[in-house]
């Protein structure tokens, strides 16, 4: 739900990062708020447990800057991955403007991440929203490990509708500032 | 707006001038010394009162994700909701209130003023607020808001390719 504040001049758009637990979510967070000007981004925030493994969200806002005459302002969320709080990551999509489905490309995670992606669409459903009408991007992240899957086999599980989607490496980068470049402009292109 | 997404909303000079009324006298009368209007998605609307000195982004985003735990909470012990979250601290404590399900009326006092006299003028103001924003969101289902400017995504997609690299 972006909103367009008319009064103050600003839109802010809500991005929500999905996928299983340890698929390296909080990782491509991590690594914008590393890299991007830090005049240009807010305070990461991190609702963790004590081993780092996110309990309720990490939140990081990012300024594009004046656009037009208005302020405009991406909030990337991620969700937790673990199965068990799937309450916290229904409320984090309330309002999501563009959605990046973080999938872990190890063979063994191929369930996790199917389920992960079925759960995605239930709790969309459950507000009313449709993935297939949200901007929409796939980053397969993991691909410098060993025994990762093809990327033919995992469009054909987690993305019969071939949205764009990314090979990504987070903790170095790779693919981190694709996906999202992507992401951001199916949610820009959606409000003009 | 998206179909089949969330819907966009919009809020327009009127509206602003609208809201920012009802929540300085909601200031005035409570002696309180900030009121922050969050939405449940976790955006900022509107600040009213002492600007505060702390990242106004991160503190809507968290005053949602809390608003929205108490309301699971509320329904695992059997509440349709809390309508209302008090927080208490040594010197600051903030008291936030449900506005139509759709915002979060934030207020942050001291020891100028007292927990009763704010909890009551809240809901006042609440009141008036959901009026207000009955119509803001009446009307954004009504119609679009006033349109963006033309050339507004093509320069987007540029600072947004400037932005995100390397």
């Amino acid at each position: 739900m972006s909103m367009i504040n008319y009064a103050s001049r600003e839109i802010n758009c809500k991005i929500v990062y999905y996928g299983p637990g340890l698929g390296g979510k909080t990782t491509n967070l991590e690594y914008i708020y590393q890299k991007v000007t830090p005049d240009t981004r807010g305070k990461l925030i991190s609702l963790a447990t004590e081993t780092e493994r996110t309990l309720f969200f990490d939140f990081l806002p990012v300024d594009l800057g004046t656009i037009r005459g208005f302020k405009t302002r991406f909030h990337l969320y991620t969700v937790p991955g673990q199965v068990y709080y799937n309450a916290s990551r229904k409320l984090i999509l309330k309002g999501v403007d563009g959605v990046v489905f973080v999938a872990d490309s190890q063979v063994e995670r191929l369930d996790a991440n199917i389920e992960a992606m079925h759960n995605l669409y239930e709790n969309l459903a459950e507000y009313g929203y449709d993935l297939r009408q949200i901007p929409f991007v796939i980053q397969y992240n993991k691909r410098d490990l060993p025994n990762v899957s093809p990327v033919d086999e995992l469009d054909q599980h987690l993305n019969p509708d071939r949205v764009p989607s990314y090979e990504g490496v987070a903790p170095k980068g790779v693919g981190v500032f694709d996906t999202l470049k992507a992401v951001a402009k199916l949610v820009i292109k959606s409000l003009g | 707006m998206t179909p089949g997404g969330a819907p966009s909303w919009s809020f327009g000079p009127s509206d602003s001038q609208r809201i920012e009324e009802i929540l300085s006298n909601l200031l005035y009368e409570s002696n309180a010394r900030c009121a922050l209007l969050v939405d449940r998605t976790g955006q900022l609307v509107t600040t009213v009162g002492e600007q505060p000195n702390f990242d106004s982004a991160a503190f809507a985003s968290l005053t949602a994700a809390d608003f929205s735990a108490n309301d699971q909470l509320a329904t695992l012990i059997g509440e349709e909701e809390f309508s209302s979250l008090f927080h208490q601290g040594r010197n600051e404590s903030m008291y936030l209130a449900d506005v139509g399900k759709r915002l979060i009326l934030v207020v942050l006092f001291n020891q100028q003023t007292t927990l009763g006299l704010v909890r009551i003028k809240i809901k006042d103001a609440v009141i008036g607020l959901n009026k207000a924003f009955e119509d803001v969101f009446g009307r954004a289902e009504d119609e679009e808001g006033p349109a963006l400017e033309r050339g507004f995504v093509d320069e987007a997609e540029d600072e947004i390719d400037r932005l995100f690299r390397e």
